[in-house]
Parts: structure tokens; C-alpha cells; sequence
């Protein structure tokens, strides 16, 4: 019986943790919840164990990337087989889990599968965000469809479902601050392929989107740096028996 | 070179690396991160005595006053130490996050643990 996980990152999402959860639970019963609590000040924690998740409580806030790493460790010391990624937020739609499982059973040559709001033409399924965060989504999407040799539609979705292997390159190396479109690439110059399935968003009902209007710029500056340096990297993460890449001993 | 330049160089130097060295003399300051200010005082200082050294080193590089070179060589080892500082400052900051995580993760097993010795209990480190 293969083992799955949902890895669920929430940073204050005490108004939608618990729905999510429940949602997960309900909708893609064969997948066990883990809640990776970043360093909340209110009650995620204590409501989402309510709802029948473990929960992963760090410390302080690490930010998205550090969280949803801590899931992935969580997962492979646990020896999962398959692990999703959905927010915390309510705005991933735990129906389309199954879509994403059943697609990565039926591609046995994919390591990834990622739900997209756009594979269906331009329209967006379900909400429409901002003007201009289309516009540096579509920018993104065309930039790493370019680098990965596959259409990518929807490069900043963190729905993202991955096998075993994606779960060790992860636990061992993943991107800090906005992690989607850099994980993706991670992926890739691991010889991972990578796909899409069409899902459905919900607009976010509570909470605040950790990406808004005045980060926008600063986030599009960052992710290039990062792609750009990504490409040139002699080796994109590491792979065991390589020297460790944090050690106290290191200087100039 | 002008002497009143000369003298006050090798006293700002030798003050550097005599504070410096003390720092490091009472454990405030780690070796590692003493080696470069202390590579960088006994540089300045050696210019700063050895002025055949100095003027050469002006020349070559095409400055006319020599004493301005010491300040070229000054910025470099400036612009060396902050480099320095932001590298060790992203080392931490990952250790950081790696602690932060592991912590996490240890926390977890601890309130299963806990849960399946006695279920009836709350977990332990449970936070309100």
C-alpha cells in the first residue's frame, strides 16, 4: 500500500486551517495530513490537530520555503512514497488531489505533476487574480517553459505532487523565499519530468497572501536571480556523499 | 612622503591590530574571523613603515600621492571583511533554518510519543 502525504504550510490561518484539513481528510481520504505550523502567534496549531492533522510546530517563522522543507524531511523520514503540497489557505481544492494522483499513476515517467489554473487556455478556472500578477505569471511561464522544454502554464502554483525521489531532492535542498518557480527548475536539472493537470482555485477567504502588490517587483527581481543562477550552478542541489552545504567551518 | 602621514598610518595600523589581537586575546572575537582583519593591519602596516614598498606599489598602479594607495588597499580589505560578514551571516542564517526544522520535527515525534504512552494526557510541549 503506498504511503501518501499531504504537506499543508500555514502561517496564521487559523480562520481556514481547519476546513482545509477536514477538506483533505474528506476528499482525499487515502492521504495522511501533516500541518507545518510556521512559527503561528494564534491557534493553527491547536485546530488543525483538532481537525485530525499531525502537526509540525517550528519555532519561529522560517517563511513558505523552510516550512514546506520541514514537510518534505517530515515525509522522507517517514518513508512516503508520494507527497502533495496544498496551502494552507483553503484556496487549493483538495478534489483535485485525487486528479493529481491518479495522473502521476497513470505517468509513470513523471516526478512532478503540478495543478494549473491556466492549462486550459488563457482563462483562469474558478477566480482571477490581479492584472499585474497575470502578467509576471505569464512572464514566469514563459521564461521556464523555455528552460524546462515543456509548457509550463502555471509557474507560481504550489500545488505540486512529487514521488519519492522529489521528496529526497527537496528534503535535502529546496529554494527560500517564493519557492515555486525554482522548485520546478530544481526538478528539472534533476532529470525529473515534470507535468500539468488542470485544477480549479478558490479565492482566498481569510488570511493574507504572502505575495502582494508592493513585493511584486522585488519578488520578479529575486525569482530571476535565481533562475539565472540556477542555470550556471555547477550542481543544483546535493546529492549524498557530496560535501555538506552548511558548515560551520566554512569562511572566506 | 610626508612623515606626519607616515606616523599617523603606522599608529592607526598598529592600533587596528593591537585591538584586534586583544579580541581575540580575551575569546570575543573567533580566530576565524580575526585572521582577515589581522592579515589586512599587518598589510597596511608593513606599507606603512616600508615606504620604498608603498611608492612603488603607487606607481604601478598610477597613483601620484603614495599615501592614497594605502587607501585603495584600505577599501579593498573593506569591501574583503563585508563580503566576509555577509557569507558567514547566510551560513547562519541556513544553520538557522536547519535547526529551526529539526527542532519542528523533534517536537512532533516527542507529542506522538507522548500521545501513544498516554493517550488520555495532552501532548507535552503543546502550546496554547
Amino acid at each position: 500500500m503506498p504511503r501518501n502525504l499531504a504537506i499543508v504550510p500555514a502561517y496564521n490561518e487559523q480562520g481556514a486551517i481547519g476546513a482545509t484539513v477536514l477538506d483533505i481528510r474528506e476528499h482525499a481520504p487515502d492521504f495522511d495530513v501533516l500541518v507545518v505550523d510556521d512559527g503561528s502567534t494564534d491557534d493553527t496549531a491547536a485546530l488543525a490537530r483538532a481537525a485530525g492533522a499531525s502537526v509540525l510546530v517550528l519555532p519561529f517563522n522560517l517563511g513558505i520555503g523552510g516550512a514546506v522543507q520541514a514537510g518534505y524531511k517530515y515525509a522522507l523520514e517517514r518513508d512516503y512514497d508520494v507527497a502533495v503540497q496544498v496551502d494552507g489557505d483553503g484556496q487549493h481544492d483538495a478534489r483535485n488531489i485525487g486528479d493529481l494522483l491518479a495522473y502521476l499513476h497513470t505517468h509513470p515517467e513523471l516526478g512532478l505533476v503540478t495543478g494549473s489554473r491556466f492549462i486550459d487556455g488563457e482563462e483562469e478556472l474558478g477566480y482571477r487574480s490581479s492584472a499585474t500578477r497575470r502578467l509576471g505569471i505569464r512572464f514566469f511561464a514563459r521564461v521556464l517553459s523555455t528552460i524546462v522544454g515543456r509548457r509550463v502554464t502555471d509557474p507560481t502554483s504550489g500545488f505540486r505532487m512529487v514521488r519519492r525521489r522529489g521528496i529526497e531532492l527537496f528534503a535535502r535542498d529546496y529554494p527560500h523565499d517564493y519557492p515555486e518557480v525554482e522548485a520546478v527548475l530544481l526538478l528539472h536539472f534533476h532529470k525529473l519530468k515534470g507535468a500539468e493537470v488542470p485544477v480549479r482555485m478558490r479565492p482566498r477567504t481569510t488570511g493574507v497572501s504572502s505575495i502582494n502588490a508592493s513585493r511584486s517587483i522585488y519578488y520578479m527581481v529575486k525569482v530571476l536571480l535565481a533562475i539565472f543562477v540556477g542555470l550556471l550552478r555547477a550542481r543544483p542541489v546535493v546529492e549524498a556523499g557530496d560535501p555538506a552545504p552548511v558548515a560551520a567551518q566554512q569562511t572566506l | 612622503m610626508d612623515n606626519r602621514i607616515q606616523i599617523v598610518a603606522i599608529f592607526a595600523t598598529a592600533l587596528q591590530f593591537a585591538v584586534v589581537f586583544e579580541l581575540v586575546r580575551r575569546r570575543r572575537l573567533m580566530e576565524r574571523y580575526a585572521l582577515l582583519w589581522m592579515l589586512s593591519a599587518a598589510i597596511m602596516l608593513g606599507l606603512s613603515i616600508w615606504r620604498g614598498a608603498l611608492e612603488e606599489l603607487a606607481q604601478l598602479i598610477g597613483i601620484a600621492y603614495a599615501p592614497s594607495a594605502l587607501f585603495v588597499i584600505a577599501f579593498g580589505f573593506v569591501l574583503l571583511l563585508l563580503l566576509h560578514f555577509s557569507l558567514a551571516i547566510s551560513r547562519l542564517a541556513d544553520e538557522n533554518k536547519l535547526l529551526a526544522q529539526r527542532v519542528g520535527l523533534l517536537q512532533q515525534r516527542v507529542d506522538e510519543l507522548n500521545t501513544e504512552a498516554a493517550p488520555e494526557l495532552e501532548p507535552a510541549g503543546r502550546r496554547s
